[in-house]
């Protein structure tokens, strides 16, 4: 059953157009990962179906709904919001709050959930991600992954439809990534419909139902991982994926 | 030598001048401060929120207020508009003046310390669900406090010292009181230097305040570590 599906979702910044007509969907339960090098507009794109930067034209499918890019109204932003959630590369975790206040904070104030039935939900949620010692501290207190981990809990407890991950690990000291990418995997096991911008191939092989790859702009390629990784049919695939296994 | 007749003076004028500074000063600043504090905030809201209209109108008070001496202000309100007929008591003009003065000063302070709350908060919050005011009142604003806190602090004690200008539209504050004496007594250094440190004894008093409350505000920062 297919959730998200965009059309032709165009964007420029200062005159120069950055997205040039991009289209994807995503089923139920799916995860899609999109790869692609830099300045693709892997992150423009994921930003832009979720409303935090404003696209300049295209249409969205979502969970019954269709909105038109460019004309977007703020309550369609907070309905989207409602149902969506996102998680970004640095975290962005409230700096006055701690851990758990963090996951609940949106759960009291935004879904009016009373204090004590959010705090259960923040709990369970930290348990899920391995911060179950880490009620009270403050995201100072945290490393990267675990300050990582607890906006993955404060993504989980609001009950989304589907999770945006935008370059979830890329912030993080290579020995922190794996602790985030496992409890991604986790979600993945457990049938959460998720976009996944990353630049870790070999996360992006083995938990993607499909993969997407992006370059200037474009979708050059998508397929399974198996199809993208092992036989991929266009010369620019190769080349990104040569360039990387290489390395 | 400081001859008997001296420090008697100097003990009997202490009270005189201290009372004042209770019952004028004191007053005088708190009142003043918050309202100062009020339109800062506002102030810097409408700027960091970019409200048409009210962002120039924003620029155009602090440009007015921070280009003009803060005694011609005292000056224009307390001795000019009588002229075309507004007259207000010494006090409550006092309070007014002090309070749009510092006001144009703090709203600088509050919206640099909003601008430096990271945007990627902000987005966070949406993502959430949360509005734009819940996430101004949950999470922008503590953080700029914290932020702004020293920087205002400055200016709480800047304006404790400033309130000795009061004494020139006739309020009865602690300067006035001193120069009331002197008058007397003929004694300016001594009494002068006796109502300086009277001035030094409230700043100490919120110096110390102030670093009670930059403990208080620190548990999130990397200071407060665990």
């Amino acid at each position: 059953m297919m959730i998200l599906s965009v059309q032709d979702l165009r964007k420029s910044f200062d005159g120069q157009e950055i997205l040039k007509g991009i289209s994807l969907h995503v089923d139920k339960g799916e995860v899609i990962t999109i790869i692609g090098p830099s300045g693709a507009g892997k992150t423009t794109a994921l930003r832009c179906i979720n409303f935090l930067e404003e696209a300049d034209s295209g249409t969205m499918d979502f969970d019954g709904e269709t909105f038109t890019f460019g004309n977007v109204t703020k309550k369609d932003i907070a309905r989207l919001h409602r149902k969506t959630v996102f998680v970004f590369q640095n975290f962005n975790l409230f700096l006055n709050k701690t851990a758990l206040q963090n996951v609940t904070e949106g759960l009291i104030i935004a879904r009016h959930i009373p204090k004590t039935q959010a705090e259960d939900t923040g709990k369970k949620m930290l348990d899920k991600v391995g911060l179950a010692a880490r009620y009270d501290y403050y995201p100072n207190q945290l490393s990267g992954g675990q300050q990582q981990r607890v906006a993955i809990a404060r993504a989980l407890a609001t009950k989304p439809e589907i999770i945006f991950f935008d370059e979830p690990t890329s912030a993080l000291d290579p020995e922190l990534t794996g602790e985030v990418l496992s409890v991604i995997k986790a979600l993945a096991q457990e049938g959460m419909t998720m976009v996944v911008v990353t630049h870790e191939m070999s996360f992006a092989r083995s938990v993607s139902t499909r993969v997407i790859f992006m370059e200037n702009g474009t979708v050059v390629e998508r397929g399974s991982a198996e199809e993208l990784f092992n036989h991929p049919q266009e010369e620019r695939t190769k080349a990104f994926l040569s360039s990387i296994t290489n390395r | 030598m400081i001859d008997e007749r001296l420090l008697h003076i100097l003990a009997d004028s202490f009270w005189k001048i201290l009372l004042p500074g209770i019952k004028t000063t004191i007053p005088l600043t708190a009142l003043a401060f918050s309202f100062a504090l009020i339109i800062a905030v506002i102030t810097a809201l409408i700027q960091f929120a970019h409200i048409k209209g009210l962002t120039q109108l924003a620029r155009f008070y602090i440009w007015v207020v921070r280009g003009t001496p803060l005694l011609v202000q005292l000056y224009v309100i307390f001795y000019g508009l009588p002229g075309i007929g507004i007259v207000i008591n010494p006090f409550p003009c006092a309070v007014a003046v002090f309070a749009v003065n510092e006001g144009a000063y703090c709203a600088e302070t509050m919206r640099a310390a909003l601008e430096a709350v990271p945007y990627g908060q902000i987005e966070a919050g949406y993502c959430v669900g949360m509005s734009y005011l819940q996430i101004m009142r949950r999470i922008v604003l503590p953080q700029a406090f914290r932020t702004a806190f020293p920087p205002l602090s400055n200016s709480l004690i800047a304006m404790v010292k400033d309130t000795s200008l009061a004494a020139n539209i006739t309020v009865l504050e602690m300067f006035m009181a001193t120069q009331r004496i002197v008058a007397r007594t003929y004694e300016p250094l001594a009494l002068y230097i006796e109502v300086a440190l009277i001035y030094l004894i409230f700043s100490t008093v919120l110096t110390q305040l102030q670093h009670a409350g930059e403990k208080k505000l620190n548990r999130y920062t990397l200071r407060g570590g665990k």
